[in-house]
């Protein structure tokens, strides 16, 4: 029940005096939330309350909801408020919220935007995402069963991705009678798991979504709660980008606007801190100085520019800058830097590799970045530090990540210096182009600490160890034209993607240099696998994954190969094309001058090919593609830990 | 310290949020339907580039069924700006007579929208399309990415959505596929409404009131646009003072009986309406998900 509602009533002032109406709601500020619980906590009741005790449903909607209330809703005859919110087919079906809603109302005071959070566990992702571009959470508590796991793993993530405000809603107090023991219990417990895990402050608020409680208006069921009201305390918290005002200047530069040759601005969003024309900036990472010009935006020249504002900069001097780049006080620069322990939360149904190379994306600069092993995964149901060798989806785990090149950036929970902006970043697959990972930088490696001189030799297996691979030799033998190259070719690429070191040896590059004084006498044909052999192997010892595509057509010659690896380093990869079909394409046109005498000792034709006996791999280029078969090569050499 | 307004804080995302499809993707291109949501984005983009040109064209699909006073608007916009127009037009399906009153609204849309939508894409070559949808006008749409992927065939799948977070937008794509971009996600309508008012942006006259020839036809009122309208029996046209709050085609669209000839009276009876913005076209009618399945579709 609730008291005589302080409901914000818009209509009188709307019909009385537009105007008036008008510039109140210009004025407003606008604050971002998310609401998090599990399932049946009562999540999406709770935004249906709000859209609809701030006027922000309109009649054909509540006509709508009043019947799909009744035809699929969970109140009997009165109305469900989360089918107002539960948005795709599909979840409707399942009556739970699979992702992430946005919705909006207002109150006299402030514009929301409601980021809705789901609860079932596997979808700690979406939670992440609603997270991310949050001034508050609400952590909804069911008060019949308290504290659950799920509570303690939103709070953790809310907290992980730097939410200062956190309010903890107990719902569903008419279902307990309006119990101030039970309640006090409730926050009792949550303090006791909020302070274990570094959550200095949170607001609880005893509320019914469903009757109204303390929602909007003080309930008189709750006579001993003398605290705000959700509405009033959402009206009243401070708003994050407006604090970042107060922090040092940050802008990264998205781009480069060049319309003439007298014009060179540069346009972005600024991260922290204020801007005025002489100021001086630092342009990382190049460190380069340059002095503010203009502000220039469409409305004209500014004197000043803050936190959150878009505009555009230019400089007194010709300095260069380019997309990627962060224009930062000259004073108080970013640090920049190519190592950094950090969080992070996996996304993707595909794990962690830890070497792999991603592309990272952190402010407006994309690198590739490879990720460690994780120093350990954080059990969000215990707050436990748990060795792991990989992160799966929906897990969070400390790791060192390392860039290609040097960056600009800040500490994640640095928030009034750009920390937002500057320190969380996604990791993408450079196969799929999904967005695998969301992570936040804890700090910077420095060099000094993190490379230990050691006073012994590099060893095979320091340099393997360097690259986070062992080495390997795959070996391609096959007719002429039977798809040795190609195939080798396409693992290479993957191998690549997946961060690993290789390099491939083929008649291009080495019949033109090391053994161009060779000819195909069967000598000069043992001699070219011989050398070719050496190489490979001092290129494995050097830690690569070395590929060669040759026909090598003699036993021995392989075998003088194989023999030169360690056990479990070679692999013989039989390319096998049957002659009439590797005849048949003769790409090169080799087979026809083989044929008609032009060639001589043309394997196949008049010299023998030994066929492997027992190869490591053999691929039946009738029965699969050249991907395909690249697919399976890579899988068995990374599948059975070969250059892990 | 200065407060931001939400309206500065919503402009400044969608000048973020432009500037980044400029600098990430190949050939971007902006849907321009010439509505008040895409005469905003106009705007933004004129600001967020500024002072440079918006440095990609403007795509209107035109149906052959638009109002006239929206053609007039789009061409002289263009011209006024300076911007570089495409105009888009199923002659094939115009020629094999699909047209609003005797086709189904769903393969009417289908066929002089969507279709001509997806083949200027692919016959362009954009890789990213800018619309103006906004996720509180429905509820499929509140759960939109604001960069959201479409297939080679420009189908969207809800369930595989790239999570978004902070303002890193992942851009990334193979080749064939194509990212629709929504600036305008977070803005309500009232928001959208206070912005032309505040920024003083020229829209089509159509969303003020004025006398219109208009026919009563299945409890919406349709102005007679042209001489194409077809009365029924007993159908006569009848002058009402009427304003729109959404375009589509004319046939299709509903008007609304009202006085409100300036911005505050507009956003007054808004405010003071009692039905959703969308209720007056025809196309979002039908089962509750519908809109979802048209966006499966490729419908923008």
């Amino acid at each position: 029940m609730t008291d005589t509602p302080t409901v914000y009533r818009p209509e009188a002032l709307v019909a009385d005096d537009i105007d008036a109406y008008l510039d109140t709601h210009q004025h407003k500020s606008m604050l971002r939330f998310i609401t998090c619980g599990s399932v049946d906590d009562g999540k999406s009741t709770l935004i249906g309350r709000l859209l609809y005790d701030s006027k922000m449903i309109f009649e054909d909607q509540l006509a709508a909801l009043e019947n799909d209330s009744k035809v699929s809703g969970t109140q009997g005859d009165a109305i469900d408020f989360a089918l107002l919110v539960d948005g795709l087919a599909a979840e409707r079906e399942q009556g739970i919220t699979i992702d992430v809603a946005y919705r909006f109302f207002a109150t006299e005071k402030r514009k929301f935007i409601v980021a809705d959070t789901p609860g079932h566990e596997q979808y700690t992702r979406n939670m992440a995402t609603g997270a991310s571009t949050a001034d508050l959470a609400v952590i909804l508590i069911d008060a019949r069963k308290g504290v659950l796991t799920q509570t303690r793993r939103h709070s953790y993530l809310a907290h992980l991705l730097g939410i200062r405000h956190i309010v903890l809603a107990v719902n569903k107090m008419d279902l307990i009678g309006y119990d101030q023991a039970q309640y006090d219990a409730i926050v009792a417990d949550y303090t006791a798991f909020a302070n274990s895990i570094g959550i200095a402050e949170f607001t609880a608020v005893p509320i019914s979504g469903l009757a109204g409680d303390n929602i909007a208006s003080k309930s008189s069921d709750t006579p001993w709660y003398d605290g705000a009201t959700l509405i009033e305390h959402l009206e009243t918290v401070e708003i994050s980008v407006d604090a970042r005002q107060q922090g040092a200047f940050r802008m990264p530069v998205q781009w480069v606007n060049r319309p003439n040759l007298d014009f060179r601005g540069f346009a972005g969003q600024i991260a922290s801190g204020t801007v005025k024309p002489g100021d001086k900036v630092r342009i990382l990472p190049s460190g380069k100085t340059a002095t503010i010009g203009r502000i220039v935006t469409f409305d004209g020249d500014l004197d000043q520019a803050v936190a959150g504002q878009s505009v555009t900069l230019t400089f007194n001097e010709e300095v260069d800058c380019s997309h990627g780049d962060v224009i930062a006080a000259a004073d108080n620069p970013s640090g920049t830097a190519d190592q950094f322990e950090t969080s992070i939360v996996w996304m993707d149904e595909a794990p962690l590799l830890p070497g792999r190379a991603y592309v990272m994306k952190l402010g407006t600069q994309t690198v590739s970045a490879t990720v460690a092993t994780p120093k350990y995964q954080v059990n969000v149901n215990t707050m436990e530090q748990m060795a792991a060798k990989s992160l799966e989806l929906n897990s969070i785990g400390v790791a060192e990540i390392t860039t290609d090149r040097r960056i600009a950036f800040e500490p994640y929970n640095d928030g009034m210096n750009g920390g937002r902006d500057l320190g969380g970043f996604i990791l993408v697959d450079k196969l799929t182009n999904a967005t695998v990972a969301a992570g936040m930088i804890n700090f910077a490696l420095r060099r000094s600490q993190n490379v230990h001189w050691q006073n012994v030799d590099i060893t095979r297996e320091a340099h393997a160890a360097q690259k986070n691979q062992r080495p390997r030799l795959l070996w391609f033998t096959g007719l002429s034209g039977s798809g040795k190259s190609t195939i080798a070719n396409l693992v290479e690429k993957r191998l690549h993607a997946e961060g690993k070191h290789s390099f491939l040896l083929d008649g291009d590059n080495v019949r033109h240099g090391l053994n161009k004084d060779l000819g195909f006498t069967d000598t000069d044909r043992v001699e070219n696998i011989r050398r070719i052999s050496e190489v490979a192997k001092l290129m494995t010892d050097a830690g690569l994954i070395v590929l060669t595509a040759f026909i090598s057509p003699f036993r021995a010659e392989r075998k003088i190969a194989r023999d030169l690896m360690a056990d479990g380093e070679f692999f013989e990869i039989h390319v096998d094309t049957p002659l009439s079909v590797a005849e048949e394409r003769d790409v090169k046109g080799l087979y026809k001058k083989a044929r008609s005498g032009e060639l001589q000792n043309f394997t196949g034709i008049d010299s023998p090919y030994e066929a492997p006996e027992n190869p490591e791999i053999h691929i039946d280029t009738t029965a699969m593609s050249a991907e395909e078969a690249a697919e399976m090569i890579v899988d068995h050499i990374l599948g059975n830990g070969a250059a892990q | 310290m200065t407060t931001l307004t939400h309206l500065q804080r919503l402009e400044a995302e969608a000048i973020h949020i432009m500037r980044e499809v400029v600098a990430e993707t190949e050939k971007p291109v902006m849907l321009y339907s010439v509505g008040k949501d895409s005469s905003v984005m106009l705007h933004i983009a004129r600001k967020a580039f500024y002072p440079a040109p918006p440095p990609f064209p403007f795509l209107h699909i035109a149906s052959g069924w638009d109002f006239q006073a929206l053609l007039d608007h789009r061409d002289r916009t263009a011209k006024e700006y300076d911007l570089e127009l495409l105009v888009e037009h199923n002659d094939d399906g115009a020629a094999a007579g699909i047209n609003p009153f005797d086709t189904g609204s769903s393969l009417y849309s289908q066929t002089m929208l969507t279709d001509p939508l997806k083949a200027a894409l692919t016959r362009y070559g954009f890789d990213a399309a800018f619309g103006g949808g906004r996720r509180d006008e429905e509820k499929a749409r509140a759960k939109e990415r604001i960069f959201s992927f479409r297939s080679a065939s420009h189908r969207w799948d809800p369930k595989n959505q790239r999570p978004e977070l902070w303002k890193l937008y992942n851009a990334r794509k193979n080749k064939g596929e194509s990212i629709r971009i929504f600036p305008l996600s977070n803005w309500t309508e009232l928001d959208i409404w206070q912005y032309i008012l505040l920024e003083n942006i020229d829209i089509v006259p159509l969303y003020y009131s004025a006398p219109r020839p208009t026919v009563e036809r299945d409890g919406q009122l349709l102005v007679i646009d042209d001489d194409r309208f077809r009365l029924e029996d007993g159908e006569h046209s009848v002058e009402r003072s009427v304003r729109f709050r959404t375009l589509g085609c004319y046939p299709l669209t509903g008007a609304t009986e009202s006085e409100a000839d300036d911005l505050p009276a507009i956003i007054q009876e808004m405010l003071l309406a009692t039905s959703s913005e969308r209720q007056g076209r025809a196309i979002d009618k039908g089962q509750g998900a519908s809109m979802e399945a048209k966006k499966q579709e490729g419908y923008f």
